[in-house]
């Protein structure tokens, strides 16, 4: 698997108060621990298993993650603003590896 | 409270219960990807057994159209991204990349997705996007042709192929013997194989619009290949799905770029003649 990519969408400005819409992507295989390779040995489960957002360092949204949840997860979610700062991403692996991102917001 | 709420529940069951059935017919919506839009639905060209081409998006979830209309949703843009990334990486004895000849593939790669495959004088026989880079990869970067279905040729295939996005599909059946091997993807089309003795067409022109399998039949369209598929969690190559039915119909599968599905790629490519070019489509 290639390193996993993380994408986000945050809008570049927003008026104070308003209510934005925030996306996350990232490539991820999220191998369950269910499927068997060729020679019927068990995959061992690989998946992101946490992932949150945070702005300013205020906590925004998290969430754990299963091994039912398809492959490259996407997130959708609302945040209300009310100053200028940075949101920053984070997603857990379960083989310890934490990916993120960050993007700044210019309220008005 | 509970029980009111478990009413509304079989209530709302019931509702949707009623919806499945009405929408076993395509939505009458238009496609529109980050607000540009896409013909989805396009008058037949002659000989066509349809008298309109239906891209095989309009039989899909609202769900899983949501997630192609939006570009960022849309899981298949992460190996686009990823071709864009090959497009620009040196490789072979040549040292060359992809953009050492073509440069910036937003320029000289748009319309290529709309009009392959093509008539291959070198090889005499047709030529698609697949095989062009293989051809490209072999004869100018003195690199080797990718194995069917590396997780690079389907990147770079979509990369390439995204840059026509919304341009509709138009074949030039005119050149060297494309008219021939039309007529032969025609017969294969038409062919029917296998335990359960299905052709292309006794699903997707006999049964187009009805569900069978817990699935909604479309017309098989390719305008969106490689296609995001939610089923598999990756993009998915024309010649893979050709052989992915055809093992459906329990039968043998021919070799990915033989004869047989070659013709098949052109003809199913004419048969979706007039519909943009969707890829990274996403479907079920």
């Amino acid at each position: 698997m290639a390193t996993p990519k993380p994408r986000v969408k945050v809008p570049k400005t927003a008026s104070a108060g308003e209510v934005i819409v925030l996306k996350t992507l990232i490539s991820h295989d999220m191998e369950s621990g269910q499927r068997k390779d060729k020679e019927g040995k068990v995959i061992p489960r690989q998946i992101i298993n946490k992932f949150s957002c945070e702005f300013n360092g205020q906590p925004v949204f998290s969430c754990d993650l299963d091994p039912a949840i398809s492959a490259n997860p996407y997130f959708e979610f609302t945040a209300k603003v009310t100053e200028s700062g940075t949101f920053k991403f984070t997603w857990v692996d379960d083989n310890g590896s934490t990916y993120s991102d960050e993007q700044k917001i210019d309220v008005k | 409270m509970k029980k009111i709420s478990l009413a509304i529940a079989i209530a709302a069951t019931a509702v949707s219960g009623l919806a499945f059935h009405a929408s076993a017919e395509p939505v009458d919506e238009q496609l529109f990807i980050d607000g540009q839009e896409m013909i989805s639905r396009a008058p037949a060209p002659e000989g066509h057994p349809f008298d309109e081409v239906l891209s095989g998006w309009l039989f899909r979830e609202a769900e899983t159209r949501a997630a192609e209309a939006d570009s960022f949703a849309n899981p298949g843009m992460l190996d686009v991204e990823r071709g864009e990334e090959i497009w620009a990486t040196v490789e072979g004895s040549a040292g060359k990349s992809c953009a050492s000849c073509h440069n910036d593939a937003a320029e000289t790669m748009k319309g290529v997705g709309a009009r392959f495959p093509k008539w291959d004088a070198d090889a005499k026989r047709p030529i698609d996007i697949e095989l062009q880079i293989d051809k490209c990869r072999v004869d100018n970067m003195g690199a080797e042709a990718y194995k069917f279905d590396a997780d690079e040729q389907k990147a770079l295939t979509a990369y390439i192929k995204h840059q026509s996005l919304g341009m509709p599909v138009k074949l030039d059946l005119s050149e060297g013997e494309m008219q021939s091997w039309w007529d032969k993807g025609k017969d294969v089309y038409y062919t029917r194989t296998g335990q359960l003795n299905l052709s292309c067409a006794s699903c997707h022109e006999a049964s187009m619009g009805k569900y069978i399998r817990a699935d909604h039949l479309s017309q098989g369209q390719v305008n969106g290949f490689p296609t995001y598929r939610f089923n598999t969690g990756g993009l998915v190559s024309i010649q893979n799905r050709f052989r992915g039915c055809i093992r459906d119909t329990r039968a043998e599968m021919p070799k990915a770029f033989s004869d047989e599905l070659l013709a098949l790629e052109v003809y199913v490519t004419w048969r979706g003649t007039g519909l943009s070019v969707e890829t990274p489509a996403v479907r079920q």
